[in-house]
C-alpha cells in the first residue's frame, strides 16, 4: 500500500528525527482513540453521553490536528520532502505499521463501559504527562500541551464517574467493567513506559507519571468497588508499530474514502 | 508606511473584526469572545493573531474564512492570520459586554468567579443560574452540551433546559 513515508527522507540519524517521531507518536494517541471515540457517534446509550463522547473526540482530533501541523512544519523546515506533507497525509496515508500510537487506543470499543475505562486510562496518563509536557523546552507542544490539558481535565473527571456509577452499580454492570478492566490492563503498562520522548530531547519525569497515574487509577477503581488486576503479563509493542489487528481494521475504514479516490475533497 | 497610516489600518481591521460573530453563538462577535489576541501592523506586513477556543473548535475554520471574506471586501487582501495557541484561551477573555449578549440569547454565561474543573471526580458544580427565570436552582445534566464550550443544564424552577458556556 502506498505511504506518504515514502516521500519523505528521514533518516534515524537526522537532527530532527527524534522530535518528528515523538510528535507523530502524540498525534497517533489523539487520533486513534478520537476516531474509536467517534464510532459511537449515533450509538450512545443516552443521547447526552452520545453527544459527550463526540465531544471528547472531537477535543482529540483538534489535539491530533495540532501535533501532524507541527510534525508537518518540521518537515518542511528541514526539507525532507520534496512534495508538501499536510496533517491530513500523516492521518491518511501512512500504514498500520508506521502508526506509533499505544496499543491501549487502538483496542476495539467493546461495551460501553469498556470504552469509558479505556478512556481513563488514557485520559488520567495523558493529564499527567501534558501537565509536564506543557512546561518542555520545545515551546510547540508546550503550548499544544497547556492548551489540551483543561480539556483533558474534563475528559478524566467524566470518565472517572462513569467507572464508579458502573463499577458501583448492578451486578450486572460490576462484572461486565472488571472483565473490560482485566482485558484492558495488559496495555496499560506501555503507556508508563513509552520512552519516545527521550529521543527527541524532552525531558519528562516518567517516574512520576507513573506515581501519579498509578495512584488515580487505584483510587477510581477503589471508589467504583473494582480490584486492580494482579497479572504482572503486558504487551508492548505500538511505538515502534507493532500493532494488534484492531488497528489494521480501523484503518481500514478511516482511510477508505482517501484510499479509494485520492485527493478527494468535500 | 507612516505611522498614522498604520494606526488608521489598525483600527480599521478591529472594526472589522467587531462585525465578524461566531457562528456557533451568533450573538457574540469574536471580539468579545475573546479570541482575537492581537492585530499587528509594521513596514513590512499586517496580521491577525486569534486563538481557538477549544483545540478542536470546528468554528474556527469558518471564522478564520469569515475574516478573510470581509478583508477582501474592504481591500484588505494581505492580511495575514495566525493561530496562536499560548497563552490558552479562557473564559476570562469574555467580555463583560460578551457575557450579557450570550444571557440575553439564552446562554448562561461563565460564572463571574472563575472556577475550573478539576480531575476529581462528583466535585460539586458550581451553581449556575438559568438564563430565563435566574432561578439558581439549576442542575447539571452533561458535562458536555450543543459545542465543546458549552454543558448542558436544567432549571429545576421553571423545567427549561439551556446551555452553559462553562468556565474554562
Amino acid at each position: 500500500m502506498e505511504s506518504i513515508l515514502d516521500k519523505i527522507q528521514l533518516p534515524g540519524s537526522h537532527p530532527a528525527a527524534g522530535i518528528i517521531h515523538y510528535t507523530l507518536h502524540l498525534a497517533d494517541n489523539a487520533l486513534v482513540i478520537a476516531h474509536r471515540n467517534s464510532e459511537w457517534c449515533g450509538h450512545g446509550p443516552i443521547l447526552e453521553q452520545d453527544i459527550a463522547l463526540a465531544n471528547i473526540a472531537l477535543d482529540l482530533v483538534g489535539q491530533a490536528r495540532n501535533f501532524y501541523q507541527y510534525a508537518a512544519a518540521l518537515i518542511a523546515e528541514n526539507n525532507l520532502s520534496s512534495i508538501t506533507i499536510t496533517e491530513d497525509d500523516f492521518a491518511y496515508l501512512r500504514a498500520a505499521d508506521e502508526f506509533k500510537n499505544f496499543l491501549l487506543t487502538e483496542q476495539s470499543n467493546g461495551h460501553w463501559g469498556t470504552t469509558i475505562l479505556r478512556q481513563f486510562l488514557f485520559s488520567t496518563y495523558q493529564y499527567f504527562l501534558y501537565r509536564q509536557l506543557q512546561h518542555c523546552s520545545n515551546e510547540h507542544l508546550a503550548a499544544i500541551a497547556q492548551k489540551a490539558l483543561k480539556e483533558v481535565t474534563y475528559h478524566v473527571r467524566w470518565s472517572s464517574e462513569w467507572v464508579i456509577r458502573l463499577g458501583d452499580g448492578t451486578a450486572e454492570s460490576h462484572q461486565k467493567m472488571q472483565d473490560a478492566l482485566n482485558e484492558l490492563w495488559p496495555f496499560t503498562d506501555e503507556l508508563l513506559t513509552g520512552g519516545l520522548a527521550s529521543a527527541a530531547n524532552i525531558s519528562l519525569d516518567d517516574t512520576l507519571i507513573k506515581t501519579e497515574w498509578t495512584e488515580k487509577i487505584t483510587s477510581v477503581i477503589a471508589d467504583a468497588t473494582l480490584h486492580l488486576p494482579t497479572s504482572r503479563q503486558y504487551v508492548y509493542g505500538g511505538t515502534e508499530g507493532k500493532h494488534t489487528p484492531h488497528l489494521t481494521a480501523m484503518l481500514k475504514d478511516m482511510q477508505y474514502l482517501q484510499r479509494t479516490y485520492p485527493g478527494v475533497e468535500w | 508606511m507612516s505611522t498614522s497610516q498604520s494606526n488608521i489600518l489598525t483600527t480599521t481591521i478591529w472594526n472589522i473584526l467587531h462585525d465578524i460573530y461566531d457562528p456557533e453563538v451568533p450573538v457574540l462577535s469574536i471580539v468579545d469572545l475573546g479570541i482575537v489576541r492581537d492585530v499587528v501592523v509594521n513596514d513590512e506586513a499586517a496580521f491577525i493573531l486569534i486563538t481557538p477556543t477549544y483545540t478542536g473548535c470546528p468554528a474556527m475554520d469558518v471564522i478564520r474564512m469569515n475574516i478573510k471574506m470581509a478583508l477582501l471586501e474592504k481591500g484588505l487582501g494581505n492580511v495575514e492570520i495566525k493561530t496562536i495557541l499560548s497563552p490558552a484561551w479562557t473564559t476570562d477573555w469574555i467580555s463583560e459586554k460578551g457575557k450579557q449578549q450570550l444571557k440575553a440569547f439564552g446562554i448562561a454565561p461563565p460564572n463571574s468567579t472563575h472556577s475550573v474543573c478539576t480531575i476529581d471526580a462528583f466535585a460539586a458544580d458550581e451553581a449556575v443560574q438559568c438564563p430565563r427565570c435566574l432561578s439558581f436552582n439549576t442542575k447539571a445534566i452533561s458535562r458536555f452540551g450543543s459545542t465543546a464550550c458549552k454543558a448542558l443544564y436544567q432549571c429545576n424552577d421553571c423545567h427549561e433546559p439551556f446551555d452553559y458556556f462553562k468556565c474554562h
